[in-house]
């Protein structure tokens, strides 16, 4: 009877096994909710330091137009307006998203609906290459062919907010495209049979119901090439011109929050309100990927079929 | 002699070498309801989705056989299977509407064949809910998703839908096989009334639903047509011994 009773009490190996594995799952996961969480105090912290302790205006920074955080203007104030960089990082992404989607829908549907066998032969190890290729070789692409084109082609130096944008463009393509196309072959096959079976032509079924299905899918995937372009740095950097200047038009140089970013971080002091001006800049970064992801969440969640 | 308004002669069909068809003929006249039993993968859905040429989405599948729709090969080279479909309409198994309104799932067939005209529009989408007996359900709200209606409320818009086109036939695979009995029901009904208007063929496991709804009953197994006849003939005094056992359940 004791003897029982002991077995039962005692722990099998297989639930210590158990409670081993949930111990290392649950630390891994506190590991990194810990350097999630330490990362945005850090960044929260120092740029808002920009603010709190040296003093700057919320408003002023986000609107203001000029940057030279070193300087003071006629009123005494740094001058850290943040904007130019902030209007350069949302066109460059919007730009590229925009013409990044269209590219995208009309590969996936090539792919999915009038091409299959080929494109999935195609679509997956382009698309591994593409999204594996280092951005700075994008940028140094970017440098050599796109900078030299639109000098060519609009005048000027051929750097700005247009070749950053077709840089980016080029970069979140593959991205965009395989989400795409992932969303069209989710589309159940009973809408396109229904299709048919109604009449549709194969273009109409296609954008008449697989498309207009599939909005919400490729709403997202253009919203996930967003969040990609408007975090990315280098190639940017190298085909932007970096002038942190009011962008008056696509083709003269223009900066980014990323660009301005990764160029001065490494040459200010540390506790500076130069240093602390970056933060800020950082903290936006963060701010808005943030509000990428929530987008993304919000489209799915509205449009789950 | 009535016109018959769609002929098949010696079906045959492939699936890759497997032949699923092994020589149907059946032939249908115009209005009323015929009904497709058997067991399954007995070869119904193959033989009615060759009616409308569905299997063409398909690669490996090879169809042989006449087929004649009001003295038109259905199956000659320069076929308009767009054309086609829009005249012989079909129904799945399970409720399909698209996730669009209410309203734009019965007006889709009308849109894609160019009809633009508000008032035309909203009077047939008004007619096709109310031929398939939805109508008083939906009229309210026809601008919600279609999405959101009940499993059996879904299945009559999607009736509607394929109604909206004015097709000649109408092609019914199980169409209330995902439906609870009183949902069944009321797709039963808007068939009945439609009969007068429309050449229909259903394909049913049920047994009951068969003798209530058709006219006629055609008996498939294995590929082949057992029998066919006036479905009190079949259900009271089969000629075939299969026939029988069957509808009494002893097998299928
Ligand atoms: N897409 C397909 N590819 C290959 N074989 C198929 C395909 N569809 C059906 N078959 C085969 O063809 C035969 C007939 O199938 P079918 O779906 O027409 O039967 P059914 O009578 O409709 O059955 P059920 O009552 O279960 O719906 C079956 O043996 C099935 O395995
Ligand atoms: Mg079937």
């Amino acid at each position: 009877m004791d003897e029982i009773r002991e077995s039962l009490l005692k722990q099998s190996k297989a639930s210590r096994k158990d409670q081993f594995g949930r111990a290392i799952s649950f630390s891994a996961l506190a590991l990194i909710v810990i350097v999630v969480i330490s990362i945005f105090y850090f960044v929260a912290s120092k740029g808002l330091a920009t603010f709190f302790s040296d003093g700057v205006n919320l408003w002023g920074f986000l609107t203001g137009s000029e940057w030279a955080p070193s300087q003071v203007g006629d009123n005494g104030k740094p001058l850290v307006g943040a904007a130019p960089m902030i209007i350069g990082s949302f066109l460059v992404t919007l730009l590229a998203a925009l013409i990044a989607t269209p590219f995208a829908i009309g590969t996936a549907v090539f792919m999915t609906e009038i091409s299959p066998k080929r494109g999935a032969k195609i679509l997956g190890p382009v698309t591994e290459l593409l999204v594996g290729i280092p951005s700075v070789v994008y940028g140094f692409i970017g440098l050599s062919v796109i900078v030299p084109f639109m000098r060519a082609v609009f005048g000027g130096s051929g750097f700005g907010i247009l070749s950053g944008a077709m840089v980016l463009f080029v970069m979140i393509l593959p991205t965009v495209t395989s989400m795409t196309v992932d969303t069209l072959r989710a589309v159940p096959r009973h809408y396109r049979e229904s299709a048919l079976a109604l009449g549709a032509t194969r273009w109409q079924m296609i954008y008449k119901v697989i498309l207009r299905g599939a909005t919400p899918g490729i709403l997202t995937a253009s919203v996930f090439g967003m969040a990609r372009a408007f975090g990315e740095a280098l190639a940017v950097q190298m085909v932007i011109g970096n002038a942190a200047l009011m962008p008056h038009n696509l083709t003269s140089p223009a900066s980014t929050l990323t660009s301005v970013l990764t160029q001065g971080i490494g040459n200010t002091v540390m506790g500076s309100l130069e240093n602390n001006a970056l933060w800020s800049l950082a903290l936006i970064l963060l701010l808005m990927s943030l509000v990428f992801n929530l987008a993304i969440r919000a489209i799915a969640k509205k449009g789950a079929m | 002699m009535t016109e018959k308004i769609l002929t098949t002669e010696n079906v045959r069909l492939y699936y890759g070498d497997n032949e699923a068809l092994h020589g149907i003929n059946l032939d249908y006249d115009q209005y009323g309801i015929t009904a497709l039993i058997g067991p399954s993968g007995s070869g119904k859905s193959t033989y009615l989705r060759a009616l409308n040429r569905m299997h063409d989405l398909q690669d490996n599948v090879t169809v042989n056989g006449n087929f004649m729709f009001k003295g038109r090969d259905i199956y000659a080279p320069d076929t308009d299977t767009v054309a086609l479909r829009k005249e012989i309409g079909m129904v799945f198994q399970q409720p399909n509407p698209f996730p669009f309104s209410i309203y734009d799932n019965v007006a889709f067939g009308l849109r894609i064949s160019g009809e633009k005209n508000k008032s035309v529009l909203d009077e047939k989408v008004e007619t096709s809910l109310k031929q398939a007996a939805v109508w008083d359900e939906v009229k309210d709200d026809l601008h919600k998703s279609a999405l959101s209606l009940s499993g059996g409320q879904q299945q009559r818009v999607s009736i509607a839908r394929a109604l909206a086109t004015a097709p000649e036939i109408l092609l019914l695979d199980e169409p209330t096989a995902a439906l609870d009995p009183v949902s069944s029901h009321k797709v039963e009904n808007t068939l009945m009334a439609l009969r007068d208007q429309y050449t229909m063929i259903i394909v049913t496991h049920s047994m009951s639903q068969a003798s209530r709804l058709s006219d006629r009953t055609a008996f498939f197994m294995s590929g082949d047509l057992i029998e066919v006849d006036s479905t009190k003939q079949m259900f009271l005094n089969p000629t075939e011994q299969k026939t029988q056992d069957y509808i009494s359940g002893r097998f299928g």
